[in-house]
């Protein structure tokens, strides 16, 4: 039995490395443009979907998608030796002046934001949650670990235990979560259930009167229930694309890319494709808010 | 899996050595035929040898650059903090090793029984066509994709033991050890089956003989002869569990935590490694304890088949 095994392995082993030669083949054939596109692993997802959905759209040009985080892309994109820097910050000061002396005007386009609804059974009666209480409940040393002590009683979970579903540590989810609601050094509690993936979380709070998560905007189902989040000035804001786009989500973030200058030929052509409905339909099926409310069927 | 399991049943054919089919003065096209398949088999034998060995190397590499620099083996294995991305990151391996420990447990727990009583039926009391359909169906059983098994675990298993034991949430040791020892129950019921099956039926016909009952005949002729069989059966049931990931991460709530009772949620190794190494930077601190995890696992699962086949083997000795 074990040499069976074996045996297939090689096997795939073998087809692997047939098809990598014959991708290495195409790759060196025709005469095609390739735009440079690196940065935030954030964006990084949506980066290759579009890259492989505009393969389609357009055959001679290729894009190559490298992550690294948002600095690598943006220095790249200084040192021009990338098109376009995707990042999920703004460019710092310091960025600008680099750029400058080496004669590059920056441009930013806004290209979907990043915003993280807070998600309840849909029997929670917990209408509003704020900043505070998602840090004492999630965070290392919190204090809040039962509903009663966010004044509900939450029917079918008779423990009144807060089941606390957080995603794995390197996620980017997981990262701007704890950035925005622990602090840049804030540690999460141990014992969150970590689970793979933001589609699991809304399963799992679906079937779990107890439980609260959290996951981009996208994954939300009419089976779930999403409180309002409580921002600085004590309004409460309901997530979605447009309290994401406006700004005053405080559980949000834009998502950019930079180029060197306005964007020309090619690269202008894919920035445009991008910001277009069949683009922004793709950043939304990722799991982000598109750039404008858009209309995907 | 079942190879070493063959030499139990002490009616082995005499050896068949290399060339035995072919004279040594031929040199005709068989000959060359026979030299040439002689060659292909062995690569196909030792591939196994050869793919292991590369494993090995291949993790050792990666993790020993952790093993050897920043891992303080105190906290690696007595600390429950795993915070392997804090700005100040912590590597405990405590929750994890006892959310493997009692996920497997449990599966145990629950798989023995079923399996060797799922064995014991289908080697000395099913006949015909009851035997062959039991067995095709525990076969299907193991073939069961472990994704599968982890999203009956994620989606009816969770909301089940909500409802039935009234507990805040169903992803626990519980769930995970009923998924576990359904999917390990196949593989030991078939290799307990192959250990019984190795017993010769001259045993049986004498206890028979003495006017010894079915089960008179199970329990006091058959099970004994087949001990190291059966033992090494749940073993490699054992090692299954242990080194199961999917399942496991679908269904243990994948949650840092020290159990107290099968209600709580826990985390496995495998299960901690699945889910972090994709998105980590190749070489990192994090990246390098990840595969520490790796030559664990690797080391105990190694220690549990070598058990499983001195036991085995021990029977002759």
């Amino acid at each position: 039995m074990a040499y069976h095994r074996s045996a297939a392995s090689l096997t795939l082993l073998a087809t692997m490395f047939a098809a990598t030669l014959a991708l290495s083949a195409c790759g060196g054939a025709g005469n095609r443009t390739v735009i440079q596109n690196k940065g935030s692993d954030t964006l990084v997802n949506v980066a290759q979907a579009w890259a492989e959905n505009y393969r389609a759209v357009n055959p001679d040009v290729a894009v190559a998608v490298t992550g690294g985080g948002s600095g690598t892309g943006i220095s790249a994109m200084i040192n021009a030796t990338v098109d376009i820097a995707n990042a999920s910050r703004t460019m710092k000061d310091s960025e600008l002046e680099a750029a400058r002396a080496n004669g590059i005007e920056p441009i930013e386009h806004i290209v979907g934001y990043d915003a993280l609804a807070v998600f309840l059974h849909e029997d929670n009666p917990l209408s509003e949650i704020t900043l505070p209480q998602l840090a004492g409940i999630y965070g290392d040393g919190g204090e809040i670990q039962s509903w009663s002590q966010l004044g509900v009683t939450v029917p079918g979970c008779d423990s009144d235990e807060i089941v606390v579903v957080s995603r794995q540590n390197n996620s980017g989810t997981y990262e701007y979560f704890q950035e925005t609601v622990l602090g840049k050094d804030g540690d999460f509690r141990l014992g969150t259930n970590d689970l793979h993936g933001s589609k699991d979380v809304v399963d799992l709070v679906e079937n779990t009167p107890c439980a609260i998560g959290y996951s981009g905007l996208a994954y939300a189902i009419p089976e779930v229930h999403m409180p309002c989040v409580v921002d600085t000035s004590g309004n409460c804001i309901t997530p979605s694309s447009e309290t994401a786009i406006d700004g005053s989500y405080p559980i949000a973030r834009p998502l950019f890319m930079y180029t060197a200058g306005e964007p020309q030929g090619a690269v202008g052509d894919y920035l445009a494709w991008v910001l277009s409905a069949e683009g922004q339909c793709i950043i939304a099926e990722k799991g982000y808010a598109p750039a404008e409310p858009v209309d995907c069927g | 899996m079942s190879s070493p399991l063959a030499t139990t049943t002490g009616s082995n054919p005499a050896p068949r050595g290399r060339g035995a089919s072919s004279a040594p003065d031929r040199r005709d096209r068989a000959w060359y035929v026979d030299r040439a398949m002689q060659a292909v088999v062995f690569v196909g034998g030792i591939s196994g040898i050869v793919a292991i060995i590369g494993i090995f190397v291949f993790i050792m590499r990666e993790g020993f650059g952790f093993i050897v620099g920043p891992m303080d083996p105190v906290e690696f294995f007595t600390s429950i903090a795993w915070r392997p991305t804090s700005s100040n990151p912590t590597y405990g391996i405590l929750a994890l090793a006892a959310g493997t420990a009692s996920v497997t447990g449990l599966a145990m727990l629950i798989a023995v029984p079923f399996s060797l009583g799922a064995a014991i039926y289908i080697g000395e009391f099913a006949t015909g066509r009851t035997r062959e359909t039991l067995k095709i169906l525990v076969e299907m059983l193991a073939a069961i994709p472990s994704v599968v098994w982890g999203f009956i675990g994620l989606s009816i298993m969770n909301k089940l033991i909500i409802r039935v034991f009234d507990v805040p949430i169903g992803l626990n040791v519980l769930n995970a050890g009923v998924i576990l020892g359904l999917m390990a129950a196949p593989i030991m019921t078939t290799i307990a089956e192959d250990a019984l099956k190795a017993v010769p039926d001259t045993y049986r016909e004498a206890a028979e003989a003495m006017g010894a009952t079915r089960w008179q005949v199970v329990r006091h002729v058959v099970l004994p002869a087949a001990k190291n069989g059966l033992v090494a059966a749940v073993l490699l049931g054992v090692g299954r569990g242990f080194g199961e990931t999917m399942a496991v991460l679908m269904a243990s709530g994948h949650s840092i935590n020290l159990p107290t009772s099968p209600f709580d949620s826990v985390r496995a190794l495998t299960a901690t490694i699945a889910a972090e190494m994709a998105e980590t930077a190749n070489g990192s601190e994090h990246y390098q304890a990840l595969f520490t995890l790796g030559i664990l696992l690797f080391a105990v699962t190694f220690v549990i088949n070598l058990t499983a086949d001195i036991v085995v083997r021990g029977r002759k000795a």
